[in-house]
Formats: structure tokens, C-alpha cells, sequence
């Protein structure tokens, strides 16, 4: 017998897709909210028939049959709406009758992310839920000559330095005869990574512009932004806010013209800027900002067509090699703000991390080196590059601090390190490990979409529909419609949140150590890991 | 916790004024070493200013070692003095051989060097006995420099002073840096004993050092001889000093300024704060942690004691003119120096320095909010 419906090959079931929506009968009331609310159209009123046999014991009376109606919700099967288990649904639903649930063993849809021969991209994060970071402790304790420190009694210096330091002895040679020395920023290690303009949506940022001058302005903690590629907007580049931002500037120069035109009436110079070669969440891929997000506003701002993908290229055609790059943009920028601004590179951590942080060294400009490890967020990218491609932040920090300690230079070029920090919530420990392996700061950015923005993404593949626009909660869209969801002062509330917590962990953290005035940068005696292998790789001691 | 005493004196004393002190200051600590260090030495030694001292300890064939690679170098002996136990080690103390100081003529090919240069040969000299000593077995050596004597050992002060015979009537100095040592993190060993001595500078601490791993790392990528060994976490406090004041050439005034910079509060009002900021940022590295209470001692005989930014160690200066002493405690004050103006006693605070000069005429205090002396 033919079945009644068309079944091609890459027909679903609703076995085969990852999230399943529990509908329930009995409490729904059909207000509706639901399916309006749903970013990818996953679920739809549906009408069902139902026939009904009424057989009557004993032989006399025939069966009969009757037909009822009732109305519901169905999940659709197309891959091209599937659920993406965000359970808006759930949260707008007045009865709780409705919600995603993953199924455990849910293979098919892997294999038909691809229509029309497109691979699948998407936004969001790697899908692998462990983390080294996660299995460092703390192992130096004071106690047997001292007493560990009260954190919430003694005075805490958590501060950093971005710039580049010089030696000791040149600095004196400079202050006694009145040279020129590298601008050097004074700040909280704790930033907030690269997240572009057109990535995010207009009431994500703002929200965390506020917070962040919040911070600045109110609480003291001297907290930094990094606007990601893209640029700028005008008004924020020629307000005294700039100062609290680290302009990022990439190879593909969005965005720079909005830059140079508003240089001349800047009343501040921005924090830094930073001079992306590469994301670890997908490394040498540059950034991608879909078609879908490349509205009126963006174009604009980054001087596109509208409606366009914008692939960033690794690396800009005129530059003849990385090393040429590095030197000349980092030349051109410090001279466009008069040698005033640190500038600095931020490279995908890879097996050249070494190779560029070398040339560094030898650059006297250079202010400092963002790594970025493979265990990041990303607004977009190919399934490959999140999942496969990409170096872990821990070692790859390792190596570079340890390079410049063999050189005598672990003071001059601090370290930014990023990927992965907080992916289990665990913020202010991998922070600390982090420092304690090396970093002279950390940059989060998915950290902050859900913690300051209640982004729903998870390492399960749940949501991660940044790049396509229908962000759920309003963080990575720019769609009014979507983003009028998010209030901005709750976000700048939130981000304020998180920096105080966070401050107060890293004092728990750093208190016990006897560690008070100065941030544990290199203070690798501090760590243990209970793997055998990491231990000898990250050199630091292995304890079971 | 480790007791400190210091003293220094216009006419030389005898060491066991602090190994008195020292003993005077024991309580519930476990003496498990003491460690001394003599400048400015009166007796035979006080005449050959320029000859430089080695001290150690060394065994027969460590002694025959010594003879034989001196000559090779063209080290001439001058005069020696030995501490040869006769009685059998305190407990604890374990036997060692020849407690020796010995002052040598320096070869024709050291004279007319620079004085840097001078000190790097000595320093090398150094280094390269205590290597190979530890090598071989054989010898232990403290410090190889003009009007410096030191002795380290394991056991109670008062009885290693005893067993070594250091009330020897030749042994004064003007200068005396003492330390009763408590447990430590490390095993024991000698190297690990305070005070720790670098070209003329000298310094101990009792306490803890959280930023050893980062201060150590950065102090021996310097690229400079000595600065090596680290077998107690407070020996970076020696080189920070050596480094602060022979490398960078600031005054003593500015230690504590790298040890243990001021916040930026602090500084905003601070008349040097253009310097201060960007010192604080270039020395960032050699920024102390944890409770410490440090003393030391210049090349030039000035001593000094201060604090970590906390001050959660004890400490006390006191004295009359022509004696002063540091102490970590007050009683150890009160035992060398009993016949003081005790109203004078001064307790440094987290931003003090306490200096006596080598005129030892009063105490300077010395506050990180004054201003400092101008770089030269
Ligand atoms: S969980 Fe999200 S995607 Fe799935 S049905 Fe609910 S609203 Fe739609
Ligand atoms: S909630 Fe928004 S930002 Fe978070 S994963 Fe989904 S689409 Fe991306």
C-alpha cells in the first residue's frame, strides 16, 4: 500500500529531530503566544480530526463511528523550521503547557543541514561541554607561616595592565631624559570581548555600553568593551564614552571610514584599538555577518550594499604577509591618534601564535596580543570551523607566556586571552586560572550574551540561530520587531551584576593564595590538575 | 614565624648580641637554623677593607679543593679563620667540617677593573664554587665579597653559636644582620637560610612570599650573575634590592616603591606621581605579596627595615645614638639595647621605611607619600 503522504529522502520524522515540543492537551487555553512568538516558525496551530468507534457489547447493535475537531499545536518537521528547543514557547505560554525537550538519540538531522548544497552555518558555540579550564584548582593555600587574607576585609588591587611595558630600565632612562614611552592603559582584567556592531543587535549593545560606563563611572572598575569588527557608531565614537571602548578594527576594514571621519572631533581617545586577524571560535574564517543582519543601519555603518553576506577576509589583500600586516596597521594606527592609543593584534590561537607574538616582541609598538582559543562564542560560522577547527586557549596561552619568560619580556607584552571562559559557568575560576597560566587579562563574549542577556544558547546546540537574524531574545538581531524584546537598562544592570560577582569571587579566589596587590599573572605554583598530561604540558603540578 | 634581629653599631660588636637577642625572642619557634651575616668587621679582618672574604663551610677535600682553585686563579690566602667544632653538634645539627672565612689577595689580572666588573668576578668566583661544591659534595659557599662574613647553619641560634665558638674576640662587625629561623615550605637547606647576601647588599625577611614563582621567573630572565639558587621564597627580596639599587641606581628610598607600590588613590596626590606611575607599571613584576617584615642592609652600611603593604608582620627599630637595632619583636630590642629612650621606639607602618644610616645617628622614616630624592 502507498502512503498517503510524499516521502522523499530527506522527509523527517519527528523522531528524528533533536528538540521535541511537549504539547499539552488539557491546560492549553489556544491563546496563541506561542507559535507567535517562536523565532523559526517551528510550531503552527494545527486542526485535528479525530474519529471515534463506539462498539456496544453484545452482537445486536452495529458499531458507529463519529468525527470530532479539535485545535493544537504542531511541531514541523522541515528541517528548514525545525525547533531549535529555545523555549520562548514555553516562556510566554500563560499555562505551562508547552515546551522543547531534547531528545537523547536524534541522528537524521545531521544529515540534512545542507539543502541546496549549502552547508549548515550558525551561530553560537562548539557543542562540547567540557573544559580544561574546568579541572585547574587552586592549590597553593597560606596557612602554615601565614594567615590567608580576608577578601572582604583587606584592600584588593584586580587591575591590569594593557600597553606596552618597557623594561625597568629603559623606563628610567625615558623618565630621566623625557622620551616617549608606549601609552599604557590601566584596567580591569575582566573584558568584554569583540561582539561587532551588526552582530548584535542595537539594544545589546547599548545595554552594554551602559553597563560597562556604569562600572567606570559609579562602582570604580575599570571595566573595557571591545566593539568587534564593524565599526563604530558615530555618536558613541564622538562621545566621552569612547574612552571605555577598544576599538576593533579588522583586516576587512569595515567600518574604519565612520572611524577616520570622527577622529577630528573625538573629545577621547578610545581605550586601544585592536587589530583582529582572528576569531578562535573560527579561526581563519574571518567574521561573517549574514545577509540576513545587513539592514539599512549596518550597511551604512560599515559602507556595504545592503542585503549582502560580509565574509570578512582573514586577512586584507594589500598586506603582503602577516608580519607586513601586523607592522604596518599597527604603525598607521598608532600614528592616527598620535601615538597616544595602544595597538594590538588579536590572532585565533593556533600552532603561529608563537610565530606572531615573536614579531611582537620585536615591534616597539606593539601594546599586546589577544589569543582567542577554539572554545568561544560565534555570531556566525560553518558547523566545520566551530566544531573542528581551533586551538585550546590554556596551552596555547602556556606557550606564549612562557616564551616571553625565556626572553626576559613576560612583563612588556601582556596577554589577552579568550575562548571558552565561564562555558560551564565557571567565570571567575577559569578567569583565574587564566592569569594564573599567564593571561595579563581575559575577554568573554558569549559568557556575557547569557549572562547579561539571558541568551538561551547551550554546548547541546540548543538555539544558535545568531547568524540568521531571529535571535529569540533579541541579543544578535536587527529586527526591531525581535529586539524591542530586549530592554537595554536590564542589560547594563546585568553586566554591572556580573562584574561585581565576579569581582568577588576572583578576591575569594585570590585571598587564600595571599595574592592582594598585585594581579597572580604567572603564578603557575597555584594550579593543579589531575591529569597526568595536562599537568606536564601546562607545567604546572599534577595532583590526584 | 622566622625572628629577626639587626644591629648596627659605630664601633664593632660581638654577634652574639644578636644571637642573644635572638634567643631572648624564641618562643614556641623551633630553631630550626640561624644565619648571620657581618659587614663592616672589626678584629683582623677590619684590616683588609678590600680583600674579599669567603665564607662557607667545607669539608677536607673541600678545603684542599679550595686552595687548589684559588691558586689557579691567582687568589692569594691573607688570613683565615676557621670554626672548627670540638664538640660533638647539637641536636639537629648535623657535622659538616671547617666553618671557614678566609680573605684572599685578588689576582693581578682582577686589579684595575671596574668596580662592576670587579663584582661580577667575584660574584662568578662565587658561583662557581657553590655549583660545584654542591656537585661534589664537598662545599657550601655564602658569599664571596670585601668586609662580609657570613655563617648559616641548622640548629638552635644559641647552641650552633655555642658549637661554632662565635663570641671569638675577633669577631666583630659593625654591621650584623640575624635571623632565628622557623619551618619553612621547603625542605631545609642552607641556601635556603636568611639573610641572603648579593655584591654588598643583603637582606632577610620572616614570612611568606606569594609572587615568588612571577618575581622569580622575571628576576632570572634579567640576565644577571647571582641571580639564581631561589631555595626560599624571600631570596627575591635580596636581588629585588640588588636589582632596584645597583641595576636601575635609584636610592633606597624607592624599595619600597617597588616592592610595594602605592594605589592609585594614593598617588593621585603624591608629589612625584608622573614618576611613581610609571615606575609602578614598569616594575609590576616585582611587586611583593603576602606578610613580610624586611630587613637590609646597603653596600654603603645603611640598614633599613619595612613592611608588605599589609604589615601583618611585627617589627620595631630602636636604639641611641652610635647603636641601633631592628627587631621583630620588642623584647629582642629590649635585650641588645636595654638602656635606650624606649619612648623613641618606632614600629614602621605599610608605607614606612626606617633607615639608619651608616653614622648610626638616628632613625629616618622615610613615608611613600613623601616625596622622594630626584633620579640621577
Ligand atoms: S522551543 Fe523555540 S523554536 Fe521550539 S517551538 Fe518553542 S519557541 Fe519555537
Ligand atoms: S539566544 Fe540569540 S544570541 Fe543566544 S544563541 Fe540564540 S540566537 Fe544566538
Amino acid at each position: 500500500m502507498q502512503p498517503t503522504a510524499g516521502l522523499a529522502p530527506s522527509s523527517l520524522s519527528l523522531k528524528d529531530l533533536p528538540w521535541q515540543i511537549d504539547w499539552d492537551i488539557h491546560t492549553c487555553t489556544l491563546c496563541g503566544r506561542c507559535t507567535a512568538v517562536c523565532p523559526v516558525n517551528a510550531i503552527e496551530l494545527g486542526v485535528f480530526r479525530k474519529r471515534e468507534l463506539h462498539a456496544k457489547p453484545g452482537i445486536p447493535e452495529k458499531p458507529t463511528n463519529t468525527y470530532t475537531i479539535y485545535h493544537g499545536i504542531r511541531q514541523r518537521t522541515d528541517p528548514a523550521y525545525r525547533c531549535i528547543g529555545c523555549a520562548m514557547c514555553n516562556m510566554v505560554c500563560p499555562n505551562n503547557s508547552i515546551r522543547p525537550r531534547k531528545l537523547a538519540e536524534s541522528p537524521m538531522l545531521w544529515y540534512h543541514h545542507n539543502r541546496g548544497g549549502q552547508p549548515r552555518t550558525r551561530g553560537g558555540r562548539r557543542n562540547e561541554s567540557g573544559s580544561l579550564l574546568d579541572q585547574l584548582k587552586f592549590i597553593r593555600i597560606s596557612m602554615l607561616t601565614d594567615p590567608a587574607l580576608d577578601a572582604g576585609r583587606h584592600e584588593f588591587e584586580l587591575k591590569t595592565l594593557l600597553g606596552r611595558i618597557l623594561p625597568p630600565e629603559e623606563e628610567l632612562k625615558a623618565l630621566k631624559e623625557n622620551g616617549w614611552t608606549p601609552p599604557v592603559r590601566e584596567i580591569y582584567p575582566l573584558i568584554i570581548g569583540g561582539m561587532s556592531f551588526g552582530a548584535l543587535s542595537p539594544n545589546m549593545w547599548e545595554g552594554l555600553i551602559m553597563g560597562v560606563t556604569y562600572l567606570n563611572e559609579e562602582m570604580g572598575i575599570p571595566a573595557r568593551i571591545s566593539t568587534g569588527e564593524g565599526g563604530c557608531p558615530p555618536r558613541l565614537l564622538r562621545s566621552r564614552f569612547i574612552k571605555y571602548v577598544i576599538l576593533q578594527i579588522a583586516s576587512g576594514y569595515f567600518g574604519w571610514d565612520e572611524i577616520i571621519r570622527a577622529i577630528p572631533e573625538m573629545q577621547e581617545d578610545p581605550c586601544a584599538v585592536e587589530i583582529k586577524y582572528g576569531q578562535g571560535a573560527k579561526p581563519g574564517d574571518g567574521g561573517l555577518l549574514m545577509w540576513y543582519k545587513v539592514n539599512k543601519l549596518i550597511s551604512a555603518l560599515r559602507g556595504v550594499p545592503q542585503g549582502v553576506s560580509l565574509p570578512s577576509p582573514p586577512t586584507h589583500q594589500t598586506k603582503y604577509s602577516i608580519e607586513e600586516a601586523v607592522a604596518k596597521m599597527i604603525q598607521s594606527m598608532y600614528m592616527a591618534w598620535g601615538f597616544r592609543v595602544p595597538v594590538y593584534p588579536k590572532i585565533s590561537a593556533s600552532s603561529t601564535s608563537l610565530a606572531v607574538l615573536n614579531n611582537l616582541v620585536r615591534n616597539p609598538y606593539a601594546a599586546a596580543l589577544g589569543v582567542d582559543g577554539e572554545d568561544g562564542g560565534t555570531g556566525a560560522a560553518y558547523n566545520v570551523s566551530i566544531n573542528h577547527m581551533g586551538h585550546p586557549i590554556a596551552s596555547n596561552l602556556r606557550d606564549c607566556y612562557l616564551n616571553l619568560v625565556a626572553q626576559g619580556r613576560q612583563n612588556e607584552i601582556p596577554i589577552i586571552a579568550g575562548g571558552g571562559i565561564g562555558k560551564n559557568g565557571n567565570l571567575a575560576a577559569n578567569a583565574a586560572s587564566l592569569i594564573m597560566l599567564g593571561a595579563s587579562a581575559v575577554q568573554v563574549g558569549k559568557y556575557m550574551m547569557q549572562a547579561a542577556a539571558g541568551c538561551v544558547g547551550s554546548e547541546a546546540d540548543r538555539c544558535n540561530i545568531c547568524n540568521i537574524g531571529l535571535c529569540p531574545k533579541g541579543i544578535t538581531s536587527q529586527d526591531p520587531r525581535i529586539y524591542r524584546r530586549l530592554d537595554p537598562e536590564k542589560v547594563a544592570e546585568r553586566v554591572v551584576d556580573v562584574y561585581l560577582s565576579f569581582d568577588t569571587e576572583m578576591r575569594k579566589i585570590f585571598a587564600p593564595l595571599g595574592r592582594s596587590t598585585s594581579l597572580p599573572i604567572g603564578m603557575s605554583d597555584a594550579l593543579g590538575i589531575a591529569d597526568k598530561d595536562a599537568a606536564e604540558r601546562l607545567q604546572i603540578k599534577y595532583v590526584v | 614565624m622566622c625572628r629577626l634581629f639587626s644591629l648596627t653599631s659605630r664601633d664593632p660588636v660581638s654577634p652574639m648580641l644578636a644571637i642573644n637577642a635572638l634567643n631572648v625572642m624564641k618562643e614556641g619557634h623551633d630553631g630550626s637554623g640561624v644565619g648571620l651575616c657581618l659587614r663592616g668587621l672589626g678584629g683582623p679582618f677590619g684590616e683588609m677593607k678590600e680583600a674579599p672574604i669567603l665564607s662557607g663551610i667545607f669539608t677536607e677535600a673541600g678545603l684542599k679543593r679550595l686552595s687548589q682553585v684559588s691558586a689557579d686563579i691567582g687568589l692569594d690566602p691573607k688570613y683565615s679563620m676557621t670554626f672548627t667544632p670540638k664538640t660533638p653538634p647539637p641536636p639537629g645539627t648535623p657535622k659538616r667540617g671547617t666553618y671557614l672565612a678566609r680573605a684572599f689577595d685578588i689576582p693581578d689580572a682582577w686589579k684595575g677593573l671596574a668596580p662592576e666588573e670587579l663584582a661580577r668576578e667575584y660574584t662568578r668566583f662565587r658561583l662557581m664554587l657553590r655549583t660545584t661544591g654542591e656537585e661534589q659534595g664537598d662545599m657550601q659557599v655564602f658569599s664571596f665579597w670585601p668586609d662580609t662574613l657570613m655563617v648559616k647553619e641548622v640548629g638552635d641560634p644559641m647552641e650552633v653559636a655555642a658549637y661554632l665558638g662565635l663570641d671569638n674576640k675577633d669577631l666583630v662587625a659593625r654591621q650584623i644582620l640575624a635571623q632565628g629561623r622557623q619551618n619553612t615550605n621547603y625542605a631545609i637547606n642552607l641556601y635556603a637560610c636568611h639573610p641572603f647576601f648579593i655584591q654588598g647588599v643583603c637582606s632577610m625577611t620572616n614570612g611568606e612570599n606569594t609572587a615568588f614563582i612571577p618575581i622569580r621567573e622575571y628576576l632570572a630572565s634579567r640576565g644577571v650573575d647571582g641571580y639564581c639558587g631561589y631555595q626560599s621564597d624571600s631570596e627575591v627580596f635580596a636581588h629585588i634590592l640588588h636589582y632596584t639599587v645597583n641595576r636601575l641606581g635609584l636610592d633606597l628610598e624607592y624599595y619600597k616603591h617597588v616592592i610595594t607600590p602605592l594605589t592609585n588613590e594614593e598617588l593621585d596626590g603624591h608629589p612625584d606621581r608622573e614618576n611613581l606611575v610609571r615606575l609602578k607599571q614598569a616594575c609590576r613584576k616585582l611587586v611583593i605579596d603576602g606578610p613580610n617584615c624586611v630587613i637590609g642592609c646597603l653596600p654603603d652600611g645603611s640598614m633599613f627595615m619595612c613592611q608588605d603593604r599589609k604589615k601583618l608582620r611585627p617589627g620595631v627599630v630602636g636604639g641611641k645614638p652610635g647603636v641601633f637595632a631592628f627587631s621583630s619583636e620588642i623584647c629582642g630590642l629590649n635585650a641588645a639595647i636595654p638602656d635606650r629612650d624606649t619612648s623613641k621606639d618606632f614600629q614602621p607602618m605599610h608605607l614606612d621605611t626606617a633607615i639608619v644610616r651608616p653614622d648610626c645617628q638616628e632613625v629616618t622614616i622615610c613615608s611613600q607619600l613623601q616625596a622622594l630624592p630626584h633620579l640621577h
